[in-house]
């Protein structure tokens, strides 16, 4: 895998192996000493076109525990605008000879667009409406924790599906991983034609609820309400939040998820945001095991088997007893 | 100043197509009767069509303001190239063309052109909607046509003022006024970078519906019935807009429409690859759309083929999707285009496309879209309607390079243009 654009890159089976892998991960996060030397002499570029503090921080623990240089390359979307044309600034990133760039972009398709201009590893973290595949990647893994399986479960996604990059690469990652996605919210909110989109489509939140194992909430933004896109957020909570009231009809072994931050009070009621079913800060936690995987994918050695990966990233305690052609493959990729 | 005999060739125009020789005459600017042999050059068009040189109602040549995208010069070399002889000049320049100093400079840097520059003028001071522009003042100067193009005059009572105030504007000349509109309703397009659809959807991009083209069409042929006043509706590019023109010219309204080349052979799904140089307004629609407007252009509801030429510099386009400005150079690979994708259309009517419906509608019918016959201006086009060859965006005249059709083959190719007796291209080679 030389990028992650976007979650329609990957196949069922790729995400299976992304899985096992964020499993390895996860297992050395608990160790006393969290960090393997898999991208060691690699360099990462994070390079955030628009803020996103959680999402950053995530991948620049993730590269790091991998071993890799890890670099901040913020670009005010003023500066941009102000002249320098986005293949300048790439071509800037990519002359400093770095590996992968980790992009965030408030523009749909610029990771795409990037990845044209440059020899690196392009890993989208997020581009406009349009996707954030680590997210979804994050997401169906806590999913498969908790039930083992995404197959023939049963899974709502509410609100702003329209102008929702999670949106997009969870319908599509969780549809081929064999759940079916429903989508919950008023119509000024969902794309004007969804064909072609594996999903149904419901306005009426109260019918969904009760039969769902999974209630994911996206976050509504303030300007959708100046927009006019709905008539108040009094108004929004009742008819598309997930209520108290609401929660209660949840099934009791259901998940509510949401890509933070939280609203509190408009599409989550604080109660519900505080509910044991809440698994907010797990999806924050696979985040980081999740990039990981992303990361080796893209800059490892390219093998995908679970015992490949937990002997090279052993850790440095097994650094010594690194299988010899692991060590080759290393060697490899240093000199190329 | 030399004679120019085209030797071989089939005439196609107003009369429909025969076997004759033309002798073009430079010291005059006129086609002669005499005879080819005793010609100063012959040139041997065989199996080529000499047609009246094209009219583009619709190009951006960037000057004023933006003279690293195009230059008048630089454009009117790509329209030759392309086979016009005349082309009508947006007014969406810096400064905008809406006073007379400014349409003067065009007429100026146009008199040295190697096609003739028309140019047409703002309806409202800065394209702004707000307040009409000195309509008059610029008729006097030769302004036939009148546009916001760019953006659509959203005021419904302005608009109707500036039908009823151009109806008031008798050239005295034998020409009449038009008014031309960019249909696009703001409050609905808002933000909208390519086709409100199933495409704009997948790719997170937002969408413009064809309903906002299709709003404006609606009013506007209601305004050309309220005011009695012609209306032109530029780059039509969805069904139902092609449908609600065929309908107003059933009814007797006197609206025309022209539809780009784009808008014929490509599709939203062009946007999947985030190239900015598919971004375009009105937005590139699907293949129902398409299939309207060939329909359309077939069946005569659509009067012209016009290109929206319209430079941008690379660094521009290498933007993302939603930050680049929109707009497609048009002007060279057009008639390829045309002779490509409309293989249902009779020659005879491809030029009435390109060339006498544009006239025509621009007040230039005294000079372009005539027939090819001695005594007439040599304005005229030769082409090989056969000769296949592939789209380089390096090898045209243009200064901007942002083509959608780079790469791409295609059939028919332009050999000669005299323009007032000059003979501008040579080969498929510009002169000057």
């Amino acid at each position: 895998m030389k990028h992650l654009i976007s979650t329609h890159d990957l196949g069922r089976a790729d995400l299976e192996q992304l899985f096992g892998l964020t499993d390895n991960f996860a297992r050395i996060l608990e160790r006393p000493i969290p960090k393997v030397p898999a991208l060691r002499g690699k360099t990462v570029v994070l390079a955030f076109f628009e803020d996103s503090t959680r999402t950053r921080t995530s991948f620049d623990l993730a590269a790091r525990r991998l071993s890799a240089d890890v670099v901040n390359f913020s670009v005010s979307q003023s500066s941009t605008r102000k002249g320098e044309s986005l293949r300048d600034t790439v071509e800037t990133i990519s002359a400093m000879s770095v590996d992968a760039i980790v992009v965030r972009h408030s523009s749909s398709g610029a990771p795409q667009q990037i990845a044209q201009w440059t020899d690196a590893s392009v890993v989208n973290a997020g581009d406009g409406w349009h996707q954030h595949p680590t997210q979804a990647l994050l997401d169906a893994y806590t999913i498969r924790r908790r039930f083992g399986s995404l197959d023939g479960l049963s899974i709502a996604i509410c609100g702003d599906i329209n102008h929702s990059r999670v949106a997009r690469s969870d319908v599509d990652a969780f549809t081929k991983l064999g759940a079916a996605v429903t989508l919950v919210g008023p119509k000024t909110l969902m794309p004007s034609d969804l064909s072609g989109w594996p999903v149904t489509v419901s306005s009426d939140f109260d019918t969904v609820v009760g039969e769902v194992d999974v209630v994911y909430l996206l976050r509504i933004q303030q300007e959708r309400l100046s927009a006019g896109m709905f008539p108040s957020v009094r108004e929004y909570r009742t008819r598309w939040g997930l209520t108290t009231e609401r929660a209660a009809r949840l099934k009791p072994d259901a998940l509510i998820m949401h890509p933070g931050p939280m609203n509190r009070g408009v599409e989550i009621d604080p109660e519900v945001a505080d509910d044991a079913r809440a698994v907010v800060l797990d999806q924050v936690a696979a985040g980081v095991p999740t990039r990981m995987a992303v990361l080796y994918s893209v800059l490892g050695p390219g093998q995908f088997d679970d015992d490949g990966m937990t002997e090279a990233a052993g850790g440095p305690d097994l650094e010594a007893e690194a299988a010899p052609d692991r060590t080759e493959n290393h060697v490899e990729e240093l000199n190329r | 100043m030399t004679t120019y005999a085209l030797v071989g060739g089939d005439i196609v125009d107003c009369d429909g197509r025969r076997r004759a020789d033309v002798v073009v005459d430079q010291a005059t600017g006129r086609l002669t009767e005499a005879a080819p042999d005793a010609a100063d050059e012959r040139l041997d068009v065989t199996g080529c069509i000499v047609s009246p040189g094209f009219v583009d109602l619709h190009v951006h040549l960037r000057q004023p303001g933006n003279e690293a995208a195009e230059t008048i010069e630089t454009g009117s070399r790509a329209a030759a190239l392309g086979g016009y002889t005349a082309v009508v000049a947006m007014p969406n320049t810096n400064p905008c063309m809406d006073t007379a100093a400014v349409v003067t400079e065009v007429l100026a840097h146009g008199s040295r052109a190697l096609c003739e520059i028309k140019p047409s003028a703002a309806i409202t001071v800065g394209r702004l909607g707000e307040t009409l522009a000195p309509m008059g003042e610029l008729v006097d100067l030769g302004v036939r046509m009148f546009t916001d193009d760019g953006t659509g005059v959203q005021d419904d009572q302005l608009m109707r003022r500036a039908l009823e105030y151009a109806a008031s504007l008798d050239p005295g000349d034998g020409t009449s006024l038009v008014l031309s509109q960019h249909c696009e309703v703001n409050a609905l397009s808002q933000g909208g970078v390519m086709n409100e659809g199933r495409w704009s959807a997948e790719l997170g991009l937002p969408g413009q519906p064809a309903e906002a083209e299709e709003l404006m069409v609606m009013r506007d042929i209601a305004l050309s019935r309220l005011t009695g006043m012609r209306v032109h509706l530029q780059h039509l590019s969805t069904a139902g807009s092609v449908e609600m023109v065929r309908a107003a010219k059933a009814a007797g309204h006197p609206v025309t429409a022209e539809a780009t080349p784009h808008h014929f052979t490509l599709t939203d799904g062009c946007c999947a690859s985030y190239d900015p140089v598919f971004k375009v307004h009105p937005p590139l629609r699907t293949e129902a759309d398409v299939a309207a407007v060939k329909a359309g252009l077939a069946d005569g509801t659509i009067d012209a083929i016009a290109t929206d030429h319209a430079p941008h510099t690379p660094d521009s386009k290498e933007l993302p999707f939603d930050q680049a400005p929109p707009g497609m150079l048009g002007l060279e690979t057009a008639l390829a285009l045309a002779l490509t994708e409309l293989p249902d259309i009779e020659l005879v009517d491809l030029i009435r496309l390109l060339s006498i419906r544009p006239a025509d509608i621009a007040g230039l019918a005294d000079r372009h879209g005539r027939p090819v016959r001695p005594g007439e201006p040599a304005n005229i086009c030769v082409f090989d309607p056969d000769r296949r060859w592939t789209v380089d965006r390096t090898g045209l005249a243009s200064l901007a390079l942002n083509t959608p059709f780079h790469g791409r083959g295609v059939r028919g190719m332009v050999r000669h243009t005299f323009f007032d007796g000059e003979p501008v291209v040579i080969d498929g080679k510009a002169t000057r």
